[in-house]
């Protein structure tokens, strides 16, 4: 056991990318996997400042829904290739995580929560009105990409289980590029950041600047996932911009177990999975869901994974003396 | 005068949000949701009653005690846990309450209309203004400066104030903090109640309507600093009048244009208009 658990700590990417290259098998539709993948792709980039660096940020719809329609617009309005458009709504995402940034990591704490969730909902407002390049209300339509060869695959979105394995390619290199931020030293100053903040800027850390570039780096993997999200639903609705959607990548962090590599992957796969079961039941899903999540802050505030890598840390750390989660080490690398 | 009246609301909730912050230090994402179902428990004494007067003062109490329970068995394990957990359980807690009004009334919300006794309009020797403008004005003044005086004025207030500055200290006294953070949680969620009673006849009565209203409210306790009383009314009037003189000039930019005050005021001023620098951390 303790063999297999180092074994997944060491190669964290490579045992969740063999995970979800069977993952679609276990789901009961394609299009739930690939929702499944492109929502744990937004909560681990929201993991990363909330998770790892302790910033409760409620404005992450924003980059979310710029990620998706910028991609949208490139391929709607400017009939861009969409490798094209991903990289514009990427880029824009991130651009727009300056701009936001900027301004809140000027508060901390809880203002840091309702002015993300304030700032957040300029964006909604600005795209809701754009509506002759957005669509207003209705969202924006006809974001397809038309079917096309490379390297003797053909490779047509309309098909699930192609879409599925284009995208998990574009979430492996996210993943991976997480991981590296994670196991750099930077990802050591975050981590400090969010244990004391006062004690990392005394250690001669630029704490302003660390956290804008983790609050960057973060809207810039959401963004990924919306531009992905756009290409999957080929319309963008506005409810993507919306703060509530920023509290749908909380739920799902908290859920699965923030500051967990696999965690928000574990929260998402949850979430859509029950959100799938309980809407075929009940019309009700927005009290089971807000019923559920008071629970897990209440009782289980580690989430499903978090608990799991507590007990198996505790385990492991049995023999030596030193088992508590505060002793752990920054360099030891986590699943 | 409709830029006041929509900013005495918002000043009203931001209050009871700028109350409970200063007491408790947690933010209340349910606040919305407990405008929300005051405002429709508001309608809805008021036609089992046939009385408006009579569903002002039960429905903030009912209101109220939802909210005494939600402290009492919600918020009150997570004392000490960290600045997060309650803003991440109330917020849970407004999904609950949505989905609870949509059970209880429909999805379609409730029509809601001003009370006959107030509708028309009086001459105020300026211009003929909307009386029940001038009601939700009055009521808003009536609020603010009673729970000014109690604060200021009164042994529960001293115990408010010194409770906000160190609860430690006021335990060491003797004093049961943990009944009066209940009862500030109580007071603040009745006046949210009672800010959805007085607005509902002037805005459409769904279970969604308090999550704008949560978004907006945040933008009033921002520009006026947290938890600070003086901040929330001037903030909240000065919303208000910006709201409305953006929708009479350039009603596209209406919703934006209070984000964009706040974002001026963050620039400029983080800590809001009246904030102490310290509460920031």
């Amino acid at each position: 056991m303790n063999a297999l658990w180092q074994l997944l700590a060491r190669h964290r990417v490579l045992s969740v990318l063999l995970f979800l290259l069977i993952f679609p098998l276990l789901m009961p539709y394609e299009a739930l996997a690939v929702n499944i993948l492109i929502f744990g792709l937004y909560a681990v980039g929201f993991n990363l400042l909330f998770g790892y660096t302790g910033m409760l940020s409620f404005g992450h719809a924003a980059f979310l829904g710029v990620g998706s329609y910028l991609t949208g617009i490139s391929i709607v309005h400017a009939h861009l290739h969409w490798l094209l458009a991903i990289t514009i709504g990427v880029v824009s995402a991130a651009l727009v995580g300056v701009l936001i940034g900027h301004l809140a990591i000027r508060t901390r704490g809880i203002y840091f929560s309702m002015v993300t969730l304030a700032l957040g909902q300029i964006v909604y407002y600005a795209f809701y009105k754009a509506e002759r390049w957005t669509g207003g209300e209705n969202g924006l339509r006809g974001v397809t990409v038309a079917a096309f060869d490379v390297a003797g695959l053909h490779i047509d979105f309309t098909n699930p289980i192609t879409k599925y394995y284009v995208i998990l390619g574009f979430v492996a290199l996210a993943l991976w590029l997480v991981s590296r931020i994670l196991a750099s030293p930077f990802g050591a100053v975050i981590e400090a950041i969010r244990e004391n903040e006062k004690r990392a800027a005394a250690c001669g850390y630029d704490v302003a600047r660390s956290k804008l570039l983790v609050f960057v780096l973060s809207a810039t993997i959401c963004g990924l996932a919306g531009s992905l999200r756009a290409l999957h639903l080929s319309v963008v609705p506005i409810d993507s911009l919306h703060y509530l959607q920023s509290g749908q990548a909380v739920m799902m962090c908290l859920l699965g177990g923030m500051g967990t590599f696999f965690g928000p992957f574990v929260g998402a796969a949850v979430f859509l999975y029950l959100e799938d079961v309980v809407t075929t039941l009940t019309r009700h899903w927005m009290a089971v869901v807000g019923a559920i999540f008071m629970m897990f802050i209440l009782f289980f505030p580690r989430g499903i994974w978090g608990s799991l890598v507590a007990r198996w840390e505790r385990q492991a750390g049995s023999g030596t003396a030193s088992g508590g989660e505060s002793d752990r080490t920054l360099e030891s690398v986590q699943p | 005068m409709t830029g006041i009246a929509l900013g005495a609301i918002y000043a009203l909730l931001a209050v009871g949000l700028s109350l409970i912050f200063g007491m408790l230090t947690v933010v209340n994402f349910a606040h919305g949701a407990f405008f929300m179902v005051g405002a429709f428990l508001g309608i809805y004494f008021q036609t089992l009653t046939g009385s408006f007067a009579l569903s002002l003062v039960i429905t903030p109490l009912v209101v109220g005690s939802v909210g005494m329970l939600s402290e009492r068995f919600l918020v009150r394990p997570l004392y000490g846990r960290g600045i997060d957990y309650p803003l991440l359980l109330t917020f849970g807690l407004s999904y609950v309450l949505i989905e609870l009004m949509r059970v209880l009334f429909g999805i379609e919300g409730l029509p809601s209309s001003t009370p006959a006794a107030l509708r028309g309009s009086v001459d105020l020797g300026i211009g003929r203004f909307p009386l029940y403008r001038l009601v939700l004005i009055g009521a808003t003044a009536i609020v603010v400066l009673g729970l000014w005086l109690v604060i200021e004025k009164t042994r529960f207030g001293l115990i408010i104030r010194a409770g906000s500055r160190d609860p430690e200290i006021v335990r060491v006294l003797g004093i049961d903090v943990a009944k009066v953070w209940l009862l500030v949680f109580g007071l603040g969620t009745a006046i949210a109640g009672l800010s959805g009673v007085l607005a509902a006849p002037t805005r459409a009565v769904n279970p969604e309507m308090g999550i704008t209203v949560l978004a907006e409210s945040f933008v009033v306790t921002v520009v006026g600093g947290m938890g600070s009383l003086m901040g929330a009314v001037v903030a909240g009037l000065l919303v208000g009048v910006v709201f409305s003189l953006t929708s009479l000039l350039a009603p596209e930019f209406a919703e934006l244009s209070i984000f964009v005050l706040m974002a001026l005021v963050l620039l400029v001023r983080p800590q809001g208009l009246f904030g102490r620098a310290g509460l920031m951390g």
